[in-house]
Order: structure tokens, then sequence, then C-alpha cells
């Protein structure tokens, strides 16, 4: 067949995985090889801030694939390797053992969280390591602190209080995020909070952070706020954002915005695509360039870029789709979602107990739509009626 | 070729049951159901896309 005789993943996360199996669906009989730099085979992350870290999970379970199930399917993984550099011309990737030569290369390396400014040092979570040496912090901590207003600073809100610690979930913003839906369910999130005795700072800025250790406390951190409130807590974790983790792409010729610029296909540079966090495909919605930090999209994504480099087809954009479970309500989202546009309650079955909101652009269609607790009938049935040809969401005048 | 579903592994997402819905159905929660673990012709073929894109991974193919 024709197509690339080898193609080198680097980052052996969903999406890196994804495209490596996808390749193997499409009949691709090249040389595929996985690079990742942790020490782990590939794993998924969702499970990470919640199963993981409410303890209810061992990490064999987030394991995705078996090294024998990866040597079957001709996947050569390379763990703990890191890629260091890019030569685009000479299709070469170096990394901390040495160049590897590629026809094509898929770029996986997803995001890392965003140090804060105050707390450079504190708990944060990105990988497995991360959310077992988190884990074994809470078990020690009685108080909390979670800094952060994002769906990660929920979830880990929420596990907190699994285990049963004091939580304070602190903000910058005066409202709480979900992903693509942005703050549109702000209030929802925080009755929920609320009702499962999080406490909340919103609007709140740390300004400073000191050792407070005492006798019976000897993590403990004293946070001081801009309004010139203070708090003590036995454990901080910081989750405001992660960045691209494009810093061994600087001195290549590919170009870097947030992220790996991509046409809408997914290709940087002739032989060069990116996939996932670390992706800013073209999205022809918005009309920008930009990066999705979802699961499902990493993996459209991936199928989309396999089925490309294996006989050239074009696959479907990915339309977002994520979720979360936070105090056990179930949040799924589907969609665009207008920032200036309110969410509109759609009607669903008289005895049914969720809710299914709607979210719809200026000439009254719906773009996108959120369940929480929604039976999965209702909320496939609105999916369906999601409108997701490649139309602007907002017009711009 | 059989279907394996992992369902403390499961999320909800209902990509199974969109993309192969002679194959899994969710129950109350979003779990998944799965309604015919052998599939063949066309619904192998969806249920293969199934387990590629579910978010979770609680879906597998079993060649055993």
């Amino acid at each position: 067949m024709s197509g690339p005789a080898r193609v080198v993943i680097v980052g052996a996360s969903i999406g890196g995985l994804t495209v490596a199996e996808s390749l193997r669906d499409e009949g691709f009989e090249g040389e595929i090889t996985l690079l990742g730099d942790e020490p782990h085979l590939p794993y998924t992350r969702p499970p990470l801030s919640k199963q993981i870290l409410a303890g209810e999970w061992r990490p064999e379970q987030a394991a995705i694939r078996t090294a024998a199930e990866l040597d079957e399917l001709g996947i050569r993984v390379r763990t703990s390797r890191r890629a260091t550099g890019l030569d685009v011309e000479a299709r070469t990737l170096h990394t901390a053992d040495g160049p590897i030569s590629f026809d094509e290369l898929v770029i996986a390396t997803g995001t890392q969280p965003r140090p804060h400014p105050v707390l450079a040092e504190a708990s944060t979570l990105r990988t497995m390591d991360d959310a077992l040496r988190l884990r074994e912090r809470m078990d020690a901590a009685r108080r909390v602190a979670v800094i952060g207003s994002g769906i990660l600073g929920s979830e880990i809100a929420s596990a907190a209080r699994k285990r049963d610690a004091e939580v304070l979930l602190v903000g910058r913003s005066g409202a709480l995020g979900f992903g693509g839906v942005g703050t549109l369910l702000s209030e929802d999130l925080v009755r929920l909070h609320e009702a499962h005795g999080v406490e909340l700072a919103l609007r709140a800025e740390l300004v400073a952070a000191q050792s407070a250790g005492a006798a019976d406390a000897p993590d403990a951190t004293a946070l001081e706020f801009a309004d010139g409130t203070t708090r003590t807590v036995d454990l901080v974790v910081t989750m405001i954002g992660g960045t691209p983790r494009t810093d061994w792409l600087a001195s290549s010729t590919l170009e870097l915005a947030d992220g790996v610029v991509c046409d809408r296909l997914g290709v940087a540079a002739p032989g060069i695509s990116a996939v996932g966090d670390v992706a800013a495909w073209h999205d022809p919605i918005t009309g920008r360039h930009r990066r999705v930090e979802h699961q499902s999209n990493a993996i459209e994504q991936a199928i989309a870029v396999a089925g490309r480099l294996a006989h050239g087809g074009e696959g479907a954009p990915p339309v977002p789709l994520f979720w979360s479970e936070i105090h056990g309500a179930r949040i799924h989202a589907y969609g665009w979602f207008d920032p200036e546009r309110s969410l509109a309650e759609l009607p669903t079955a008289a005895e049914s107990a969720g809710i299914v909101y709607g979210s719809h652009d200026a000439d009254g269609e719906l773009r996108g739509i959120v369940g929480w607790n929604a039976p999965p009938r209702e909320f496939r049935t609105a999916r369906a009626a999601v409108v997701t040809t490649a139309r602007p969401l907002i017009h711009h005048s | 070729m059989s279907i394996l579903v992992q369902t403390d592994a499961c999320v909800g997402a209902g990509q199974c049951a969109l993309v192969a819905p002679d194959v899994f159905d969710q129950d109350d929660n979003g779990i998944v159901l799965l309604l015919e673990p052998d599939p063949e012709g066309a619904d192998l073929a969806a249920a293969t896309r199934a387990v590629r894109l579910c978010p979770a991974r609680a879906i597998a193919l079993s060649t055993a």
C-alpha cells in the first residue's frame, strides 16, 4: 500500500495512542513508534482527578493497553523518552536518547499545569504520579484549599470532600467555569458545591503564602488574600489552567501560538500533524485556531489524523463533547456555547429528575446542550438536534 | 469477536449507544448496557468505532 513507511508519535497519552491504534484499524502496515516521557504505558487521565484521587481505583485500572497488546498491534512504545527538538526539513525528531527519523510525525504532547505565581511549588495534577502523591497528601490533610475555578478545581474539591476534608475552593474570577461551556453553569455549580459543604471564595486573589507548620500540622500553609483575609490549610492544590507543552519545539520552524498551529485537518507542516490538548486546529465554527482540552476531542482528532495518514481521507471535524462528575452529579456537554447567551432549559419528560440545557445561536438554532443528571436517552435525543454544520456561532460585525 | 464492557470505568458519555445503537444502550444513570455481545457485519464495524470513541476506554473487543 502507499502512504508513509514510518510514523513517529510524540506523546503516549490518549491522543497519541489513539493515532497508533487507529492507523492499525485503517490497515496501515508501516512502522509505528510511540514515545512517552512518563515511565508508564498509556493510561487515561480523566480518572486521575476522580476515581484515583478519591481512592476508588488502583492505578492499574486507568491503564489502557498491556505491553503484550501493544506488541501484538505492532506499536513500538518507548517510555521515559523525552523529545528535545525537531528538524522539520530533515524530518528528524531529536530525543534525549538520540535522533529518530520519520516520514510522518504526530505531536501529542498535551499540556502542563501552569504554576501559580504565588505558590509555584504547590501540588497540582497532570500525571498518574502527581495523582498518587496528591492522594497521599490528602490522606494527611484535614483542611484543603483548591485554587482554580475550572472543571479540575471543582473535581478536586469534590474528591477532597469525599475524603471528608474541609474544603475551600478559591477562584480569582467571580464564577465557576465548565470547559467549553464557560461560566454559563456557574450558579448551578456554586449551589452544588455549597450543598456538599465546600466553602467558596470567588473573586479572591491569593497574594501570599507561607509555611505555618505547627506540631499538630507540620505541613500547614497560611494563605493571604488581596482583601486582607487569611486562611491556614494543610494542603494547597493549584489548578489554574494548562499551557501547551511546546518548549521542545521552540527552535523548530513550526508556527507556535497557544499550541501547535494546524490547519483544519491537523496539519502543522508537510509530514507533521498535531492532535489533542497541544494542537490548535483551525476551527471553522469560530474562524480561529484554538486548542480544546477535552479527552473526546483528542480521540476524534486522532482518528481523523490516522485516517488521513493511512489513506488520505478527511475525517469530520470533532464536535466538543466533555463530561464531569462533581459531588455525584453527572454533567455532560456537547457542542458550542456562546458566553453571551444564557442557557435555556429544554423540555424533558415530566418524570425526569435531570435537566437538559440548550444553547442557541443568534438565529435560534440549537448549537450546544448540557445534561445535568439527564436521562441518557433524553441527552441523546437532544444531541441529535444540535446543529453541527460549519456555520459561525457568533456573527462578527 | 466479542465485546467486553467495564461498567465501573463508564462515564456515560453515550458515544457507544449513539454510533452502535444495536449493540449498546445506557441505563438510567448513563452506564453502558451490552445488548449484543457478539455483533457481526455492520454492527461489528459500528462497535469497533464505539470502542475507539469511548472516552473512558470502558469497552473493548476481544478475539477470545
